[in-house]
Order: C-alpha cells, then sequence, then structure tokens
C-alpha cells in the first residue's frame, strides 16, 4: 500500500517535472543551433546590417528588418486593441447591467479561439481590398491590415483580464467616489483605472506579447519581404513569418539557412520571454494593494 | 453650461462609445463569418470532404486534411492529457516542497507565453531530428501536446481547487489514502472542470497551423496516414496553402475548408461551454 502510494506521486512528480524538461530543451535546441549560426555570423552584422537577405545568392545577415516588421505590425496591432479592449473592460465593469456582461464576454472570447489561419485569410481577401478603396497606393500585402486583423483577434486578452482587474477593486473605493457626487465616468478613470492600474498594465503586456508571436495572420497578410521600414502599406517579414517561409521551402538541415531559422527564434524567444517576466513581475509586486 | 452638465454629457457619450466598442469585435467577427459563408458555402458537397488534393482547384478535396487533423487531435490527446492532467494533481495536492513549486508554476507559464512556432522548432530539432520520427503524425503530435500542456495544467489546478477542503478531510477521516482520496473523490468531483479545460485545449491544438508546419507536414500529402509514423496534411495546413495561392478558384476552396474548420472549433467550445454551465450548477458545495 505505501509503496504503491509512493509510486504514484513519483509519477505524478515526473509528469510535472516534465515542463521543467521542456523548457530546457527549447533553450538548448535554440541556443545550439544559434551558436553555431554566430561562428559564421558575427553578432555586429546581425544587429547593424540592415538587410536579411539569407536565402538570396547575395547574403546579408542584419536581424533589423525582421525586428522592424514584427514590431511595426504588433503596434499597429495595440493601437487597435489597447483602446477598444480597455474601453470595453470600463463599459462592461462599470456601465452595463450584470446580465449583458454576462452573455457578451463569452462571446467576445469567441474572437480569440478563431484559428488564426481563418484571421489571415481574412485580412488578406477582405481587410485589404477594403483598405485598398480608400488608400489605393497600399499593396496587396501589408502590416496594416494584418495588424488591424491581429488587434481584432488580440481584444478579449485586454478586455478580459481589465475586466477581472477593474472588477477585484473594492467597491468602497467606488462607493466613496460616486458619494463625492462624481459621475460614472469621473468615477472610471479617476478612481477605478488607477487602482486596477497594474491588472491593465499586465494585460496589455500579455496581449503584446501574443501579438509578437502570432505566426500565420502575418504570413498570409503582411508579406514575405524583409524591409527595413516604418511604412505599414508596403510588405514586410516578421521573424515568425521568416520561419514558416524557410520550413516550407527545401532547405538542407545544417546549412547556414537552416541555422538561421534558429537565430531568429531565439531573438523571438527573447522578446516575448522578458515582457512576460515584466508581466509576472509586475503582478506579483502590486498584487495584495488591497488586503 | 455648467460643470456638472458637462460631466453628465461626458459620461453618457462613453456610455455610447463603450457599447460601440464592445460590439465592434462582435461586428467584425460577423463580417468575417458572413464573407467567408458566401464565399465558400456553396463550395461544400460531399466530393469536397472525400476528394485527395489536386492542382485542379474544382477537383480538390480536404479528404487528407481532416482525416490527419483526427489523427493530430487523437494523439495530441493521448500525449498531453494524462500529462497535464498528472502535473495539475501534483502541483495542487502533492507539491509540499514550495521552492521547487514556485520554480514549477513560474516555468509553466513561462511556457504558456511561449510563441507557438518555437514549439515547432523544439519538435523540428528534439521529435523530427532527434528522436528519428520524421514530419510524422507522432512528432506534430508530441509538439502539439507540449504546446497546450500548459494550458490543461492550469485548467486541472483550477478544477481542483475548486473542490473544498472538507471533502478531502471526510475522505482522510474515514482512513482513506492520499491516492484514494485523490482518486475516489477530488477527482469525480472536479471531472468537468478538467473536462471543459482539455475540451478547449484539444480545440486550440486543431487550429494551429506553424508549428505543424515547423516540423514539417505538407500541404499535399496524396494519401491519408495508415499509421503514427506516416506523413500527413491538417485542415488549417491546407487552407494556408490554398490562401497562397493567386487563383480566385483556391481562396474559394480555402472558405469552404475554413468552414468545416470553424464548425469542429464552435462545436468544441460549445461543448466545452455546456459542460462548464452543467457542472457548475450540479455542484454546489
Amino acid at each position: 500500500m505505501k509503496n504503491k502510494e509512493y509510486f504514484i506521486e513519483l509519477l505524478l512528480k515526473f509528469s510535472a517535472l516534465i515542463t521543467i524538461l521542456t523548457t530546457i530543451s527549447i533553450l538548448w535546441v535554440l541556443l545550439s543551433e544559434s551558436f553555431s549560426f554566430f561562428k559564421e555570423v558575427s553578432l555586429i552584422e546581425f544587429f547593424t546590417d540592415t538587410q536579411w537577405t539569407p536565402l538570396f545568392a547575395n547574403k546579408h545577415f542584419g536581424i533589423l528588418p525582421l525586428i522592424s516588421g514584427t514590431l511595426l505590425t504588433t503596434l499597429v496591432a495595440i493601437l487597435v486593441a489597447l483602446p477598444v479592449g480597455i474601453t470595453i473592460a470600463i463599459y462592461l465593469s462599470q456601465y452595463a447591467p450584470k446580465r449583458f456582461k454576462q452573455v457578451i464576454k463569452p462571446l467576445l472570447e469567441v474572437l480569440a479561439a478563431v484559428p488564426t489561419v481563418v484571421y489571415g485569410f481574412f485580412a488578406l481577401m477582405v481587410v485589404t481590398p477594403f483598405l485598398q478603396n480608400i488608400i489605393p497606393s497600399m499593396s496587396g500585402f501589408n502590416s496594416l491590415s494584418a495588424g488591424i486583423v491581429m488587434g481584432i483577434m488580440i481584444i478579449p486578452f485586454i478586455s478580459s483580464l481589465s475586466e477581472d482587474a477593474l472588477s477585484a477593486v473594492p467597491k468602497s473605493l467606488k462607493e466613496a467616489s460616486y458619494a463625492m457626487g462624481a459621475t460614472r465616468f469621473q468615477t472610471s478613470f479617476k478612481v477605478m483605472v488607477p487602482a486596477a492600474s497594474s491588472g491593465i498594465i499586465v494585460s496589455v503586456i500579455l496581449a503584446f506579447s501574443r501579438a509578437i508571436g502570432e505566426t500565420m495572420i502575418v504570413a498570409i497578410a503582411a508579406g514575405q519581404q524583409p524591409r527595413l521600414t516604418l511604412n505599414p502599406l508596403v510588405p514586410v517579414e516578421t521573424i515568425t513569418a521568416y520561419i514558416v517561409q524557410v520550413c516550407l521551402g527545401d532547405v538542407p538541415h545544417g546549412s547556414l539557412e537552416y541555422k538561421t531559422i534558429f537565430a531568429a527564434g531565439i531573438t523571438l524567444f527573447v522578446f516575448t520571454f522578458i515582457l512576460n517576466n515584466i508581466s509576472f513581475w509586475i503582478r506579483k509586486r502590486f498584487r495584495e494593494q488591497y488586503e | 453650461m455648467n460643470n456638472s452638465k458637462i460631466n453628465r454629457i461626458k459620461d453618457l457619450i462613453f456610455q455610447y462609445v463603450g457599447i460601440i466598442c464592445t460590439f465592434l469585435g462582435l461586428i467584425v467577427l460577423s463580417i468575417l463569418l458572413f464573407n467567408i459563408v458566401k464565399e465558400g458555402f456553396l463550395r461544400i458537397d460531399w466530393d469536397f470532404l472525400t476528394s485527395l488534393p489536386s492542382r485542379k482547384a474544382d477537383k480538390a478535396g480536404i479528404f487528407t486534411a481532416w482525416i490527419g487533423s483526427i489523427w493530430i487531435l487523437v494523439f495530441t490527446f493521448l500525449v498531453s492529457v494524462p500529462l497535464g492532467v498528472s502535473a495539475g494533481i501534483y502541483l495542487e495536492e502533492y507539491n509540499s516542497n514550495s521552492k521547487l513549486s514556485s520554480l514549477l508554476e513560474l516555468n509553466i507559464s513561462n511556457l504558456a507565453g511561449v510563441p507557438s512556432v518555437i514549439y515547432g522548432l523544439l519538435g523540428l530539432e528534439i521529435f523530427v531530428r532527434g528522436f528519428s520520427l520524421g514530419s510524422s503524425v507522432l512528432a506534430g503530435s508530441f509538439t502539439l501536446g507540449l504546446l497546450i500542456l500548459p494550458i490543461i495544467i492550469v485548467a486541472t489546478r483550477e478544477a481542483l481547487k475548486a473542490v473544498p477542503q472538507s471533502l478531502r478531510a471526510a475522505s482522510f477521516a474515514l482512513g482513506a489514502t492520499k491516492w484514494q482520496t485523490i482518486s475516489y473523490q477530488v477527482l469525480p468531483a472536479s471531472f468537468g472542470g478538467i473536462l471543459t479545460g482539455v475540451i478547449l485545449a484539444i480545440s486550440r491544438a486543431v487550429g494551429e497551423t506553424a508549428p505543424l508546419i515547423v516540423v514539417g507536414a505538407l500541404a499535399y500529402v496524396p494519401f491519408t496516414p495508415q499509421n503514427p509514423m506516416d506523413e500527413f496534411t491538417v485542415l488549417p495546413i491546407q487552407i494556408f496553402n490554398w490562401v497562397s495561392r493567386p487563383q480566385a478558384e483556391f481562396s474559394v476552396n480555402a472558405a469552404a475548408a475554413i468552414i468545416i474548420l470553424l464548425l469542429i472549433t464552435f462545436v468544441m467550445n460549445g461543448i466545452a461551454v455546456y459542460f462548464r454551465n452543467r457542472w457548475q450548477k450540479k455542484i454546489n458545495w
């Protein structure tokens, strides 16, 4: 009996330790392959060269165009999702009737459940042609429509988490504000949002990190031309789209081209890792503000 | 106009802005669904579901793709559910070592934030090359299994947390061992919650495209997998392939395949929501 109990506990512990093993494997894979990449390409070239053309005859290995493409699409997405998401969160927590909120919240979360390849189709086939009516100079692949659609996708990340944060603020604060004669609008922006700011910031950082790692929307709708630009109307390429592009082609294992996807991958990993841990830190640091 | 009036007008304006923003996402979702159904609905027929991929758009079907998706779904389930639920039980019920537990927690939160394409790179090096599985169903399932593991662990822990301590105490008082308490009392009581999380995680795996492209799943596979070591394609990859072609006929195919994919995703999410509601109603601690 005692042996059986002990054995089961060991089995369960092993399952939990698999997650540590996964992290170690990710780090090992990314580090070992990029290490051999950086034996052939200097770090200085990687971070300062303004061209990324590993698949062409004239090879350049500057990651900057991929980073700029990633940040540009992400920026567009955040510009869409941040105001809309936070407005929804404030509206649902301060204005809307309870019943309405209970119906609308799961519906909004459907937005995050739609597979990203579907959003890619939508960005390329519907949003881009629509925007081309307004801006005729816009190219068929561009970061604007990819970013807008990505922004729609991450709205529920911001609205749900921010709404939770707003609802967690003690009722007494709200009531005190109303008692002073403040309107709901004043209470929301002068009392509730500042009080829930850490939770709101966490939600925005997580949405940001999600947008940076998003792959299929940008691979389909933003194009595959690495370009160092801030113009949202021309084709760009993100880090994730580059990895997909290489994997669809026939690049021999062990070649320098093959290793570029790991160098690109570790750059992406560093970005999301830093963002995620900033959000964990904020959450931990400011959690017990009202207890 | 005095200050108080201005403030009231501001309040009213924001209320309408709030309503507009809340419905904005849903309106965009409706436009998306409308466009996809308009473009693809008439393309769906029996032949579309039972035909192999083809260079000619009007002859091409999604047979290999949806069969491949089912293979991936089943094996991803087999890989991730036993591991994820066990890890969740360990973290919630056993783990007394607080150092290890906070390390595991931080680690799982980090894994949940790793972009899916990075899991693809992991699968490519470890499963496809390291374990020499090739671009097989098994390699794809292991990759997706690790990808959804954090979701299942978190859902399991939430479900276990909802079971009141008194139930465990009662079981211990009757002389049950720890594992007897967990397997006869705690797990049955939290079954609905765990199931909801598992279905949501699996529905996420069905829609994943990028990691499977990275592990080498091909768009053109002229046969269905016969065993877990065979090459495969899945619905999202077939859609991606059709979307990337310039001819308009292929985008009709893509829209039709998207309808099928969305149907699978929404049905799974619906089942999950149904279980969650039923489970919440039934048990009133």
